[in-house]
């Protein structure tokens, strides 16, 4: 196999061992690049003279005897964190020109583990869709399908580990935007707990439920990106004091005993057969792995939706005020004083998506209106909270489907903005309720498409969570199939 | 319906966001839609339940007050799309 569509764990071996050097890998990614990148558009920005003299560097280390945890691996940051003197666009044309002064704590993470930076990757404006067709820089196209969407926000970061355009990838996940597009593009996703890894230097969507996360080629590589990642940071007022464990050992480990919940809300009408399939067999696998299945309820996953788009455009419409074309970013040209500016700049700036969000939570933070949707929304996210306590009182981790369908095609969702909200049915809960997720790949449809499920447990147990997705992965032995580019 | 093209002019201009007449019109139907969708939520009865802010119980963050390394002038004037000196510069704010 070509060294780009190896994982972490393999690739450290060949280092450690000399047989392959970084620069090695890194011409390697950046071959595969030159082959599949005009037709999946991941990236915004290629990196390729910085991931050069990072990877020599990474080489020069790995003689020295100083091996970290990422030393000399291509990885991919989603265009939403932000890089020292790389511009980073958030997706959208009015931070087109934006350079940051300063790194986010996960690039200094990654930097510090040894990573080298192959570029950055697409994503939805502002990190609002699921299919990554928002973005101010053309979509990003399924590498199994390229007719179809990779899902999103961060559809780049996903199909840029499907498509071996890098080993592992950055993005973030305020409603699903890991999960849903590691699903629909066959790749492994993580969505921390609430506070696990620092957001500093992410640009900010929703701040109750941002949360920064890795996708990787399998669950090892997962383990071994959030051994990097997690941890507590002082410049970061939510991220939290607690002791980060060694995540790869609970690679491995079995479930023997173990309760699995199914939700029986998450069994719907409306979710694709194939789907459907997939997880009746993921379950089994899990049975086969010495697990008890308990059904579990979830009573208020219908009103999940609803919730996450009051309290999200309402977050957004209040993060996205600084963007006022007066300190950074894009700036409308003509304006005869300074309110016309601001509001001529933002109607050129932003896209249709992210407009209908500041709109829709200006209007539901309106004077009048906050109690009926803000207040309201708050109070029914708290019955979910509790409905997730109750659940984890009866089982160890909880098994949904990731996305209730397959990927679509472009273009399916973009007029009717409430279907396209809907795609994250199955993954709004785990950012409402704090707590981590991981989708898995679980098979693929008749048609070739990927299919994903995913683990859900409480709050700080991504160990758990990477315990029950290393046995499952492992005893569903899905086949590793490669997208035919 | 619940929202008027009137209610989107002035919900725009509290978000301080041009919008044409035919962006008027669409938002005026999908913020509708979307408001209608999100009415189901009253059918729960919340009285009494504790709305939730965070995810997570956090408490207020405190460091000691002590000067630190900040990002300097230049630096932070270097994205401005426009500045002159030490400073930001916009269109005029009064006749």
């Amino acid at each position: 196999m070509e060294l780009h569509a190896l994982t972490i764990h393999e690739l450290q071996e060949k280092m450690k061992s000399g047989a392959v050097s970084s620069a090695e890998l890194t011409r390697s990614v950046f071959s595969q690049i030159d082959k599949v990148e005009d037709k999946v558009h991941s990236f915004i920005r290629l990196m390729r003279e910085e991931a050069m003299e990072q990877a020599v560097r990474a080489d020069e280390q790995i003689r020295q005897g100083d091996i970290r945890a990422l030393t000399g691996i291509p990885i991919a940051l989603k265009d939403i964190v932000c890089t020292r003197g790389i511009p980073t666009t958030c997706g959208s044309r009015i931070l087109q020109n934006f350079v940051p002064p300063y790194n986010a704590t996960v690039v200094e993470k990654l930097v510090q583990a040894g990573a080298v930076f192959v570029g950055k990757a697409n994503m939805d404006e502002f990190a609002m869709g699921s299919s990554t067709e928002t973005s101010f820089f053309g979509p990003t196209r399924n590498p199994w399908d390229l007719e179809r969407i990779p899902g999103g926000s961060s559809g780049g970061s996903a199909a840029a580990v499907a498509a071996d355009e890098c080993i592992a990838s950055i993005g973030s996940d305020t409603g699903g935007s890991i999960r849903q597009p590691a699903a629909l593009c066959g790749v492994v996703g993580l969505k921390p707990t609430y506070g696990r890894v620092s957001r500093f230097g992410l640009i900010a969507f929703a701040s109750s439920l941002d949360q920064i996360g890795p996708f990787t080629k399998d669950v090892e590589d997962c383990a071994i990106m959030m051994n990097v990642l997690a941890g507590y940071d002082p410049r970061e007022s939510t991220s939290v004091r607690a002791e980060v464990p060694d995540y790869r050992q609970f690679l491995g480990r079995d479930i023997q005993g173990w309760k699995i919940g199914i939700p029986r809300e998450y069994f719907i009408e409306g979710i694709d057969p194939e789907v459907s399939a997939a997880i009746a067999r993921a379950i089994e696998t899990v049975r086969q792995c010495g697990a008890s299945i308990v059904e579990i309820a979830l009573p208020h996953t219908k009103y999940c939706v609803a919730v996450y788009y009051i309290i999200a455009p309402a977050e957004a419409s209040s993060n996205l005020a600084r963007y006022d074309g007066v300190r950074y970013g894009f700036r409308a040209a003509d304006a005869r004083d300074l309110a016309e500016m601001y509001s001529k700049t933002r109607r050129q700036g932003f896209g249709p998506e992210v407009k209908r969000r500041i709109m829709i939570g200006t209007y539901a933070l309106s004077a009048g209106y906050y109690d009926a949707y803000y207040g309201k929304a708050s109070q029914v996210r708290a019955l979910i909270r509790r409905d997730f306590d109750e659940a984890f009182a009866q089982c160890d981790a909880i098994l949904t489907p990731t996305s209730p369908t397959l990927a679509f095609k472009l273009g399916e969702k973009t007029d009717d903005p409430l279907q396209m909200y809907l795609s994250d049915v199955f993954t709004i809960s785990a950012n409402l309720a704090g707590i981590p997720g991981i989708s898995v790949p679980c098979g693929f449809s008749a048609s070739g498409l990927p299919i994903g499920v995913q683990f859900l447990t409480g709050h700080f147990e991504e160990g758990k969570l990477l315990q029950i997705a290393s046995a499952y992965e492992k005893s569903a032995a899905v086949e590793k199939r490669r997208p035919a580019l | 319906m619940k929202l008027s093209t009137a209610d989107v002019d002035y919900v725009a201009r509290l978000a301080r966001l041009e919008v044409t007449q035919e962006e008027k019109e669409k938002f005026t139907a999908q913020l509708n839609d979307i408001l209608l969708y999100i009415d189901q939520l009253n059918e729960l009865d919340t009285k009494g339940v504790a709305p939730m802010s965070h995810a997570i119980a956090v408490t207020n963050a405190f460091r000691e007050d002590q000067a630190a390394e900040s990002l300097g002038t230049a630096n932070a004037l270097a994205n401005a799309p426009d500045a002159r000196g030490e400073f930001f510069r916009v269109p005029k704010v009064i006749e």
